[in-house]
């Protein structure tokens, strides 16, 4: 019942610090590095391993700001139109592009895999990657695409009725990973009629978590 | 948002929330592959009762550039001109699988009989109706002045404190109309600027100050001046002299463009009569937005029909 931490702050930090050193050696280096965070915690994410990586690579910290920006999925994603609607956030590209780029896509959660799959779709509309990455904080499983990562901070068994949520100083307030058990509110706010959806929405669900459950109506229902 | 009829039924965080999905579609438009597949196997149906090349074709550019399959139906030459009323014109178009209408109608009020109707269930978007509004215009108005004052940091952003003078036919503009509600949705202040037989015979149409003399209302120094097209079509009584007499009391003029302040944004919805309300020289001036209006009207659109066809309306599935 209720929910429990599995991440606390000093583990976020050590996991995003590990996942750095490894970016950094599985590219030899930071040439042609390009950081890519999905919105929203996503790209805060991207902003820290960002500094971890000018702290610990000269080359990085010389052209940082050439190298980092975020990648809004929401027009790419398989669920559009289901009476869900979403509000698209801010997808902002590195000046110099990221053709011929190694692009390490960076999110929370990883789940089911759509919303990569999603990432993907959008990075064609803007340029040709020599490769992507994909770096996730927390791999819960449960994939339901042909989808893995290469950069993972902590991997999380999970039920599928759980919810992993990732709250982060910079949108949440504190930094934490929790686990939530089936049942309980974690967001009352979704429930009261008559709030503004779109504000309902920006507020809530903008883990992989909840974006994922969200989506799989038909199989909530066969759990219940 | 389901349907847009009328920018008097967007709430201020409603209007912003548009106005900040539009800043979304306005960087997609500035990369190289300007598509998105966010309305991939929809359809949406251009139906237009009225005349239009911009707005249809912004409309069609918008829809297509997310990916929606587009059919364009101009009342002209269809079975409209043998009679076909609206209600079978629409049964007909719904039953070949339609999934959102964008509407533009001679008559002031269709597209909310369109909506509010049993004939259709898909979105309806008011792309002009009579001389009642023109709410995507108002919104690209409203999007173009928010960029020029604020520029990348617009998001989130109303219009407050910003004094918009509209000058010209507010009689017969659904511009006008649309515009001073949405403006002063957003915090604008709004002001006309027209000889009395171009107002409604009230005493604050639509909330806005009145001015009869142009050359008063400018120097007040507004952030805003936009100007109406002096329409034609709708000029069917003598509601001013002569062209010329128009001009040389309400027309932006050389003169009166050269005597703006440097900041003030100089606007026009198109197409414009050049030296009839606004000379050659005052559209080409740094100043105006007239190509940039344009330009936002496709992010705009997007944003719009987005926002209505996928539905920040009626969940089917509840959210456990």
């Amino acid at each position: 019942m209720g929910t429990r931490t599995v991440l606390q702050q000093s583990d976020i930090t050590r996991a995003l610090t590990r996942i750095a050193h490894e970016i950094l050696e599985a590219n030899h280096g930071a040439s042609d590095l390009v950081l890519l965070g999905i919105p929203t915690r996503g790209a805060v994410l991207a902003e820290r391993l960002d500094r971890v990586l000018a702290d610990i690579e000269p080359e990085w910290a010389h052209d940082r700001d050439q190298r980092v920006g975020t990648l809004d999925v929401t027009m790419h994603r398989d669920d559009l139109g289901h009476g869900i609607g979403r509000a698209p956030h801010r997808t902002t590209i590195p000046t110099s592009g990221i053709d011929g780029k190694v692009v390490v896509l960076v999110d929370d959660v990883l789940y089911s895999g759509r919303t990569v799959r999603a990432a993907l779709d959008a990075l064609q509309g803007i340029g040709r990657p020599r490769a992507v990455r994909l770096a996730v904080l927390v791999d819960r499983g449960h994939r339901e695409l042909p989808i893995r990562a290469d950069h993972v901070g902590k991997n999380l068994p999970t039920a599928s009725d759980e919810r992993v949520t990732l709250r982060l100083t910079e949108t949440d307030g504190t930094d934490e990973v929790v686990i939530v058990q089936p049942g309980t509110p974690t967001h009352p706010e979704r429930h009261q009629p008559g709030a503004p959806a779109h504000a309902d929405q920006q507020q809530a669900g903008a883990t992989e978590q909840t974006r994922s459950e969200q989506t799989r109506p038909e199989q909530q229902g066969g759990a219940a | 948002m389901k349907h847009l009829l009328s920018t008097a039924d967007l709430s201020r965080a409603e209007a912003v929330h548009v106005l900040d999905v539009a800043e979304e579609m306005a960087e997609v438009n500035t990369r190289e592959v300007r598509k998105l597949p966010a309305l991939r196997g929809k359809t949406v149906v251009n139906l237009f009762f009225e005349d239009s090349t911009r707005t249809r074709i912004s409309f069609e550019a918008a829809a297509k550039r997310l990916s929606a399959d587009v059919i364009n139906f101009a009342a002209k030459g269809s079975s409209v001109s043998k009679g076909e009323s609206l209600k079978d014109t629409v049964q007909t178009l719904g039953a070949m699988g339609i999934d959102g209408i964008v509407m533009r109608h001679h008559a002031s009020g269709a597209p909310r009989v369109l909506a509010e109707a049993d004939w259709i269930d898909v979105p309806v978007v008011n792309a002009g109706d009579g001389t009642h509004e023109h709410p995507t215009q108002a919104l690209l108005d409203a999007f173009t002045m928010r960029r020029r004052l604020h520029g990348g940091a617009s998001r989130g952003k109303g219009l407050d404190g910003v004094r918009v003078t509209i000058v010209g036919d507010v009689l017969h503009s659904r511009v006008a109309r649309s515009n001073a509600w949405l403006l002063r949705t957003l915090g604008a202040e709004v002001t006309f600027a027209a000889p009395p037989t171009l107002l409604p015979a009230v005493d604050r149409p639509f909330g806005a100050a009145v001015h009869h003399d142009l050359d008063a209302a400018l120097a007040e120094d507004p952030d805003v001046v936009m100007l109406l097209r002096i329409q034609q079509e709708r000029m069917n009584d003598a509601f001013f002299p002569n062209p010329r007499e128009y001009t040389r009391h309400f027309g932006l003029t050389a003169a009166r463009a050269a005597a703006l302040s440097e900041r003030t944004l100089i606007m026009h919805p198109g197409p414009m009569n050049r030296g009839l309300e606004i000379a050659g020289v005052a559209a080409d001036d740094p100043r105006s937005t007239v190509v940039e209006q344009v330009a936002n009207g496709v992010s705009v659109r997007m944003a719009v029909l987005y926002l209505a066809l996928t539905g920040e309306h009626e969940p089917k599935e509840s959210v456990a």
